[in-house]
């Protein structure tokens, strides 16, 4: 071995002990990868700097001083890999304690009667239903007559009625928007009626003066009784359960004709009967019927040539079934415990 | 309209479970709104009979019995003065449950044992009458249930009968529904034993007068009361009805009165016809006139209140003055009381809408208004008649005297409907064979005559429902039952209204508003008067809700004193709603709205930094300036006079934003919001703009303003001076304080400069710079701030 050869091999050895104890004591990473740099860095590591020196060593020499420069590579680099398992071992992570709370922003959560009256609107709009609205202050004519109610008819009294004056009113339901739709547009018609209503009953736990509907009117050539069923039963399984059991009674209102009021099997017991469902294990979910020939007489829609059906469905109550709301006066306290529980809210 | 079970078993001879009536009652159209059960706690109790009565041998007013139960002879102490061997009582054996959860224990009184009680009325909770044991007219043997012996045992249905059936406001009428549907008839009990000549029946007078037993009575007002039957009744007695009768009434929930109020009752919650019993001795004449009220007369009423009557009511007068105000209630000064002998017994059609108009009038509801309004069977009222007075000489004694009298000038003709086949089915949607539809309706009591391809039905007239062809499509299905029609989707051709543009609108709102973590609220509409142009109801609730709201925001500020009175601080939220202004036409003017309140934290608390701090109006002016570009998309926002307003060409102002004044709690934090009217327009979409190629450059600018000059003001003067290559620019710092003079403030801007097509020279920007700086000053007179 030739002296150069000798001397490099010593300061290999010298730059091992230097290396490993520089690593053992670096304080942390940003410590390590200095280091690392220095000794092994592809440009100017000092034993790098060893290794591309071989080429200008005799061949006897460059084949001992590369066995120890590889070896002298090789353990720095291990105690380089040991130094930081303990680092990370012994130091917190850079990134923090991640079980601490992330950073929130305010959410907003949509009204419940929102939320179902967007989701009734939605399954009918998969039907072909397109949204339709009026004015809450109305005609006499609208709310009453036009759909058959006629003067001093006992069906009025079903109604309890704010009067704004003589002939004016606040709309009892959402069906004077049916009137509006018919004189505006010949069918077919394929809407939903969404919006405030008024009756004149005071706030207790279970009525409001103020509520929302969302009524549903189809006017076309060839529609039945069965159509009526079919698009009532598809929502009913859409809104509730898939499998949910569905009932049409017979009822009576003066704008339908058949008339019917739908219930489904009781959301809290399914069927058993309970308190909320008077025991008979069933619930009302809404009326509806065949558009009575006087309604479309008064609209002048030629009552011979086409048939229709119409819903009329309490939101208010839909809302309280669907969220186990227990009192309709949380739904107008706008009390923030109330509407944060919304937030995640389908 | 409340019905006994029993009864309804009785006329269809057939028994009815409870359960079956809350299956069947519902399908048929009248749901059962609950049940109640009646002496159904009386099932232990027995029929004994009294064999032997002698004196206790330790207390004078105790007796020793000895009671025959059937099954045995036992001893029984009985404190009743009128137990009297031979006859039967309600015994309760030992061991027995009485009504309220007695349980009866073989007891030693004064020495004797008893094996059991002999029953009063009371301790069966069959009445108050406690003086005796109840002594019961039976031939069942001892030891029969006594619920056998005495058929009382009930379910009483409360029945919600929809305002189009007055047919089914009674016994018979909701017996004869069911009976449609279980294939079986109706059959009235007799009241008087056999081989009794029943009453005579009313003859009809000629024309609008007619006379009875010397008594005149005639129509004046044919338009109120187009049929008019009144029979006189001498020697009868008043006094308490007998068992059976207060029995039916107690179980359809009618309290007894006495036995001519009793049988009047009883015949309206039978056959649904209202009656009245005047007495004949205080009718000035005697007479009956149906005629119009007078101006300015009046009416004392049953109830012991002064009417004052109107020209627009009916009366049945006697020669001089109204006795009733037709179908709704008789007079004080003719009613029928403990001493009347002769009765003058009215059984009358009333117009339907007269007599709701007058019931409203008076808010006088009763019984008969409910029934008159609804529409009675006019063409029934001789049986109706007949069967009343039937039962009176049952319960009261006494004669009919003369042949009663029917007046009824104008008689109604029969409805007669055609019933075409292609249109059963064209609406129901399912072919009905019209062999089941003649039988539904001759079920329902129509008379139906098939003609080629259509039927002629008679309805009968106790459904004045049934006018027009859809009304018998719809009994039809009703009987048949809703079940049959399939539920099956068919195709259908789409509608052609266009969703309405302000429900997409409100939904955009909404999406925004709670994405910038505010929560819509509802509120009611009504409330206290806050506007001058606030609606006033014309029958309100209350004051407090009294008035439609103009604005949204005083009910939102009401509802933040709600949150603060419940502790919470942060208060986020909006609503979208309709507002009313008074206007010049018949209706209001509506607007839409959208508003919203913050009170409270900028964000939510966080570990990381100290509290965050409280909302102001930069806070709102991001709500604000959210909604105006949804829904006022032409609208500029500007500052006014502390706040921020909307408003659009030609200055209107359609919204405002600031601090709201409230009742605030020291904790709490200051109260902001805003109201905006929307306008309805279709939303503008995105076009993109290509993405820049070049590098940008950016310049600081800061400048020192006085106080009374705008920011907005000088930006827009730093862009019209800096020319096309400023892409941007912003304030991002805002200085007051020394060494700036007082009434002065430094407001920093950044520049973004860009051009198109080419990386910009420093000399560009420069120059650029230059020129924005020439403009505020020339614009201004303000200056860029010394380093």
């Amino acid at each position: 071995m030739s002296d150069q050869a000798a001397d490099l091999v010593a300061a290999l050895a010298g730059l091992q002990a230097e290396a490993e104890q520089a690593l053992r004591s670096a304080p942390d990473g940003d410590a390590l990868q200095r280091l690392k740099t220095d000794f092994l860095g592809r440009k100017a590591g000092r034993v790098t700097a060893i290794l591309k020196s071989l080429p200008t060593l005799e061949p006897g020499a460059r084949r001992a001083v590369g066995q120890a420069a590889n070896q002298t590579k090789a353990a720095i680099e291990q105690v380089l890999a040991e130094a930081e398992a303990a680092l990370a071992a012994k130091a917190p992570p850079a990134v923090g304690d991640l079980t601490m709370p992330a950073r929130p922003v305010w959410r907003g959560a949509l009204h419940p009667v929102t939320l179902v009256a967007t989701e009734i609107c939605e399954i009918f709009h998969e039907l072909g239903f397109t949204r339709a609205i009026g004015p809450e202050a109305e005609t006499e004519r609208n709310n009453f007559t036009a759909l058959n109610f006629p003067p001093e008819h006992p069906a009025l009294d079903m109604q309890p009625t704010f009067y704004l004056g003589a002939g004016t009113l606040l709309r009892s339901h959402t069906s004077p928007v049916q009137i509006r739709v018919m004189e505006a547009y010949r069918p077919p018609i394929r809407v939903t009626i969404p919006g405030r209503c008024y009756r004149r009953d005071p706030f207790d736990a279970s009525h409001a003066p103020v509520f929302t509907q969302v009524e549903g009117l189809c006017v076309d050539e060839g529609i039945s009784f069965v159509d009526l069923k079919a698009a009532i039963t598809f929502f009913a399984r859409r809104f509730f359960a898939s499998g949910v059991k569905v009932r049409f009674r017979p009822s009576f209102f003066p704008f339908t004709e058949p008339s019917a009021e739908v219930d489904v099997e009781c959301q809290l017991c399914h069927g058993s009967g309970c308190p909320a469902c008077k025991g008979t294990g069933w619930m009302e979910i809404l009326g509806c019927g065949m558009v009575d020939p006087a309604v479309f007489e008064a609209v002048g829609v030629d009552a011979e040539r086409y048939t229709g059906w119409a819903f009329g469905m309490g939101l208010d109550r839909a809302a309280m079934v669907r969220y186990r709301i227990p009192d309709i006066r949380m739904l107008f306290d706008a009390d923030m415990r109330f509407h944060r529980q919304f937030v995640d809210a389908v | 309209m409340k019905a006994s079970l029993r009864w309804i078993s009785d006329l269809l001879e057939t028994p009815l479970g409870a359960r079956e009536a809350l299956e069947r009652f519902p399908m048929l159209g009248v749901p059962v709104d609950g049940t109640e059960t009646l002496h159904q706690d009386l099932g232990q109790v027995i029929v004994a009979e009294v064999l032997e009565v002698a004196r206790h041998p330790n207390a004078d007013r105790l007796s020793l019995c000895k009671v025959n139960t059937g099954s045995a002879v036992v001893s029984v102490v009985c404190g009743a003065t009128n137990v009297t061997a031979g006859r039967r009582y309600p015994f309760a054996a030992v061991g027995t449950t009485l009504p309220g959860g007695l349980v009866l224990e073989r007891r030693k009184i004064r020495g004797e044992y008893s094996e059991g009680m002999l029953c009063s009325a009371r301790e069966l909770r069959l009445g108050d009458e406690h003086e005796g044991i109840l002594e019961l007219d039976t031939a069942a043997p001892p030891g029969t249930p006594f619920l056998d012996a005495v058929p009382i045992a009930d379910t009483r249905l409360e029945l919600d009968v929809t305002p189009n059936r007055p047919d089914l406001l009674c016994h018979v009428g909701l017996a004869r529904d069911l009976g449609a549907a279980l294939g079986r008839h109706v059959k009235l009990p007799a009241f008087a034993a056999a081989g009794v000549p029943p009453p005579p029946r009313a003859a009809r007078a000629a024309g609008a007068a007619g006379t009875t037993a010397g008594v005149r009575v005639a129509i004046e007002d044919a338009g109120g009361c187009p049929r008019y039957l009144a029979a006189v009744l001498r020697g009868a007695t008043v006094r308490p009805s007998p068992a059976w009768l207060r029995q039916r009434l107690e179980a359809a929930g009618s309290r007894s009165i006495n036995n001519i109020v009793d049988a009047t009752n009883y015949i309206l919650l039978e056959v649904g016809q209202p009656l009245h019993a005047f007495d004949l001795a205080k009718l000035a004449g005697p007479a009956i006139v149906v005629r119009t009220a007078r101006p300015g007369e009046a009416l004392v009423t049953l109830d012991g209140v002064r009417r004052p009557l109107t020209p627009a009511m009916t009366v049945i007068a006697d020669q001089h003055d109204a006795q009733a105000v037709a179908g709704v209630m008789g007079g004080a000064a003719s009613e029928v009381s403990a001493g009347t002998t002769d009765i003058l017994l009215e059984c009358a059609y009333f117009d339907p809408r007269r007599t709701r108009a007058t019931r409203r009038a008076l808010g006088l509801a009763t019984e008969a208004s409910h029934r008159f309004e609804r529409g009675i069977d006019h063409d029934a009222l001789p049986d109706h008649l007949a069967r009343a007075l039937d039962l009176l000489l049952h319960v009261a004694g006494g004669a009919v005297d003369g042949v009663p009298v029917d007046v009824y000038p104008s008689p109604f003709p029969p409805t007669t409907i055609f019933l075409r086949d292609r249109r059963v089915s064209h609406l129901l949607g399912v072919e009905l064979p019209r062999t089941e539809v003649e039988r539904v309706l001759t079920a329902l009591g129509c008379v139906v005559s098939p003609k080629e391809d259509r039927l002629a039905v008679q309805v009968p007239t106790y459904r004045p429902d049934l006018t027009r062809e859809v009304d018998l499509i719809e009994e039809v299905a009703r009987i048949v039952g809703y079940e049959r029609f399939p539920d099956e989707m068919r195709p259908q051709r789409p509608g052609v209204v266009p969703d309405a543009p302000a429900e997409q609108l409100a939904g955009r709102l909404r999406r925004v508003l709670t994405a910038l973590g505010v929560h819509e609220a509802i509120l009611s509409s009504l409330g206290p008067r806050h506007d001058e142009r606030c609606v006033e109801l014309a029958n309100p609730l209350s004051q407090d809700e009294g008035y439609l709201r103009a604005a949204l925001l005083p009910g939102l500020v009401r509802r933040v004193e709600h949150n603060w009175r419940m502790q919470q601080r942060e208060v986020r939220l909006f609503e979208i709603g309709t507002v009313f202004l008074r206007s010049a036409g018949p209706l209001p003017e509506e607007q839409l709205h959208v508003a919203a309140v913050l009170s409270g934290a900028t964000r939510p608390p966080h570990w990381s930094e100290p509290a965050p701090p409280d909302a102001d109006l930069f806070d709102v002016k991001l709500l604000f300036e959210a909604a105006v570009a949804e829904a006022r998309p032409g609208a500029a926002v500007v500052a006014e006079a502390g706040r921020l307003v909307a408003k659009e060409a030609g200055d209107r102002q359609v919204g405002w934003a600031g601090e709201l004044s409230a009742d605030r709690p020291a904790w709490s934090a200051p109260l902001y919001g805003f109201e905006l009217e929307v306008l309805v327009t279709a939303p503008v979409p995105v076009q993109l703009r290509p993405l820049p190629a070049w590098p940008v450059v950016e310049q600081d600018v800061a400048l020192v303003l006085p106080e009374t000059l705008a920011a907005a003001v000088v930006e827009a003067s730093l862009r019209a001076g800096a020319g096309p290559l400023l892409e941007s620019l912003w304030p991002f710092d805002e200085y007051r304080g020394a060494p700036l003079q007082p009434g002065t403030r430094s407001v920093a801007w950044r520049l973004v400069f860009r051009a198109a097509d080419r990386t910009l020279r420093d000399a560009e920007v420069e120059a650029a710079v230059t020129g924005a700086l020439a403009e505020v000053e020339r614009r201004h007179g303000v200056h860029r701030r010394e380093a």
